[in-house]
């Protein structure tokens, strides 16, 4: 057994069964080992980004590691978005790069760059393996540390001489991390002391965010035994259904009136699993102004006290805490807060399209009311992510894959193969944006190879939708470099060209047929919708601002 | 506020630059790294000396430990022995001003390591303020080089940096 072998070996005893990534020059070993193998699915990319993404969106809607190989030089390079991207949004994936052999690392070789040097900020940790014995140790330290703690993406880099070389030891290794020790059990004083905080809040509301998934089940116990307002941030959606009465909506830029509203006059946070990202935060120091007790739950203790000052700080896994919490939970009695919160509500219901154009909202609607809502569902980043955060009916944890820390463009489509590899007999629907898909396209490729049947709702508005907002509301409509339309391709005839089914839907009359059609059609289908190409995204805080200067509708609408 | 940082670690390939980099991502202030192995094999400590707030200082505690090959960190704040070395090349022209130099390097317990016709190198060691007035004493005769090793600590009496014998299972 030469190295690359003992690699495939180590990877089937961590139970990985599918593998997204692009050979090359270093990583040849590895694939020629895996010529011979059958455990375990490759699924080629056609470009390592597109890998990494798909790794993501495996393991978001999976709970699964997810694997990526791509070979030395540009091909490590070209991961380094997706690494970025993973290690952001805590989603575990194991990278294993081919690197130039031994003697040759550090003389400027072909396809040589220092990779561990490069991605020592992007992941959570990373191997340079200098000697074959150590692989089986590795990638056992490799997945332990990806998936346990705070999750994240861990690279490991391995000489083309490391691979070729003979390995004669066995694989029970003992991992070896004496630094690493991650708290799981949150302290019990901590969780009384939280619980003795909400009895006499007045105003109490709990945020869930990404970190809460797992969490699900007894939160949402929490949730109804309190009677507690709850509100999902954008990687917390689906932790409790958007449509559960007491979910109060999404937080911060474009999150809803009532859910900033709430934050903004509770007079406690219980924040699970999430760090408050700016985009939530705004100003941090108009941030809930009337907040007397923050709890905040989070694996991570760096996390904690980081932007937001905790005063019960419960460092501890959320499915933990979150079980002690419904144990100890007893009805609040909030109904003036609630009172409030509904008025609210009430007052700021989510903007609805007007006009004759075809809205991105009215196609999210459409697929959200014929699917009810049971889909995975992906997206790029952008105006149309914010319209499908808002406007889906989130039903189920663990099914929307969205970058949200790094906000990456072109993550939508490689993503929804990763997720549709996972899970290959249920529906998955990425919302993208012409802008977006343009950064990965060519993922359309590898939903045709593998006949993954993910649907594709483009919602071209012809530009790059959200810098125009913005530029429209900020910069007196100096529109700079976002006009994409008079360039754009025949999308629907691009699909065609790949193999696949593409559509194009241009007025509200064809909408309902071609979302039928769409979710009929048993293989991948791209589906150019021409929406409304000066929407905007609304509610909006700008940035900087706080929950007092949010926009519910463009001031020229206003005004008229 | 000054804070000294010691932080046992994996003796790895670029476990310094692990830290050196999350210090610069972050925008951590290092006035001083000292580093070195220590009595256990595979095992080597790093004194930092960091400006910070103390909102920045836990930061940099909790950032340090999440560095997988970071084994602890502490922040001495208990009674703690704190020295710095360094050597201090200076000018020594003319015998008046060598009897000068000689009486502030026995009032500093410096010791001359090399002595020339024209310059002479001193050995410091001592908290960092006693260094810096070494160095100030030299000043008038001329101080030519300085080489400063950072400062090291140590907690006095019982508190021990070490591993931790039990691990929580990961």
């Amino acid at each position: 057994m030469n190295g690359a072998e003992a690699i495939l070996e180590a990877l089937e005893r961590e139970g990985v069964r599918h593998i997204f990534g692009v050979p090359g020059g270093a990583n040849m070993p590895i694939y020629d080992a895996m010529y011979s193998r059958s455990g375990i699915e490759h699924i080629l990319t056609r470009h390592e980004q597109g890998a990494a993404h798909a790794a993501e969106g495996y393991a978001i809607t999976s709970g699964r590691t997810g694997v990526v190989f791509a070979t030395s030089g540009p091909g490590a390079l070209n991961l380094v978005t997706g690494l970025a991207d993973a290690m952001m949004d805590s989603v575990p994936i194991v990278a294993i790069t081919g690197q130039v052999a031994r003697s040759a690392v550090g003389t400027d070789a072909f396809q040589e760059a220092d990779v561990t040097g490069v991605t020592m900020p992007v992941t959570k940790h990373n191997y340079l393996v200098q000697d074959v014995a150590d692989i089986p140790r590795i990638i056992k330290e490799a997945f332990i540390i990806a998936s346990t703690g705070r999750p994240g993406p861990v690279l490991i880099d391995v000489p083309k001489d490391v691979q070729l070389d003979e390995f004669t030891g066995g694989f029970d290794a003992a991992p070896q991390l004496p630094g690493y020790r991650p708290t799981t059990k949150g302290h019990p004083h901590q969780v009384q002391k939280a619980l003795a905080a909400l009895r006499t809040a007045k105003k109490p509301v709990m945020l869930v965010g990404g970190g809460a998934h797992d969490a699900a089940e007894a939160l949402r116990r929490f949730a109804e035994k309190t009677g507690i307002p709850v509100i999902t941030t954008l990687k917390g959606l689906g932790v409790l259904p958007s449509r559960h009465p007491q979910v109060v909506g999404m937080p911060g830029m474009h999150g809803t009136v009532a859910a900033n509203l709430t934050i903004q006059q509770a007079d406690l946070i219980m924040a699970i699993g999430l760090r408050f990202d700016d985009r939530i935060t705004g100003n941090l120091s108009k941030f809930a102004p009337n907040v007397q007790t923050v709890i905040h739950v989070d694996i991570d203790p760096a996390e904690i006290g980081k932007v937001v000052a905790a005063s019960v700080p419960i460092v501890g896994d959320a499915a933990w805490v979150a079980e002690k919490l419904a144990q100890g939970a007893e009805p609040l009695e909030i109904e003036d807060w609630w009172r409030q919160i509904r008025a609210w509500q009430e007052a700021n219901p989510l903007p609805e399209p007007k006009g004759e154009l075809l809205s991105s909202i009215d196609v999210i609607k459409a697929f959200s009311e014929a699917t009810g809502g049971e889909a995975y569902v992906t997206t790029g980043v952008g105006q149309h992510q914010m319209f499908a955060a808002l406007y889906w009916n989130f039903k189920h944890p663990r099914h929307f894959a969205t970058s949200g820390g790094l906000g990456t463009m072109g993550y939508g489509l490689p993503a929804s193969l990763g997720v549709q590899v996972a899970h290959p007999n249920d529906l998955v629907i990425n919302f993208d944006g012409d802008g977006s898909l343009q950064m990965t396209i060519q993922e359309l490729a590898t939903l045709v190879r593998y006949n993954l049947p993910v649907k594709v709702a483009l919602l071209n508005n012809g530009y790059l939708g959200m810098v125009r907002q913005w530029q429209d509301l900020f910069n007196d409509k100096r529109y700079a470099e976002v006009h994409l339309e008079e360039s754009n391709p025949n999308f629907a005839a691009v699909a065609e060209a790949y193999g696949m089914r593409g559509v194009t839907v241009e007025s509200k009359d064809e909408l309902a047929g071609a979302v039928e059609e769409i979710l009929n059609h048993p293989g991948p289908v791209l589906a150019d919708f021409h929406v409304h190409n000066e929407e905007g995204v609304f509610p909006m805080i700008p940035a900087g601002g706080s929950a007092e200067d949010i926009i519910t509708q463009h001031p020229e609408e206003a005004s008229s | 506020m000054r804070h000294l940082v010691s932080v046992l670690v994996e003796d790895h390939p670029r476990v310094l630059t692990r830290i050196t980099s999350l210090f610069a991502r972050r925008g951590f202030n290092i006035e001083s790294l000292a580093v070195g192995k220590t009595h256990v094999p595979g095992l080597s400590r790093i004194s930092i000396v960091v400006l910070g707030d103390d909102r920045t200082i836990e930061q940099v505690e909790k950032q340090l430990n999440k560095l997988i090959e970071v084994i602890k960190v502490v922040d001495h704040r208990e009674p703690h022995v704190e020295r710095e070395m360094a050597l201090v090349k200076v000018r020594t022209e003319g015998v008046e001003e060598r009897l000068q130099i000689k009486e502030i390097v026995e009032a500093f317990r410096a010791r001359a390591v090399d002595v020339g016709r024209r310059t002479a190198i001193y050995e410091v060691t001592g908290a960092p303020n006693k260094i810096e007035g070494f160095i100030e004493g030299l000043e008038p005769y001329g101080v030519l080089e300085v080489m400063r090793t950072g400062a090291v600590a140590m907690s006095r009496g019982e508190h021990i940096l070490r591993p931790r014998m039990k691990k929580e299972a990961v």
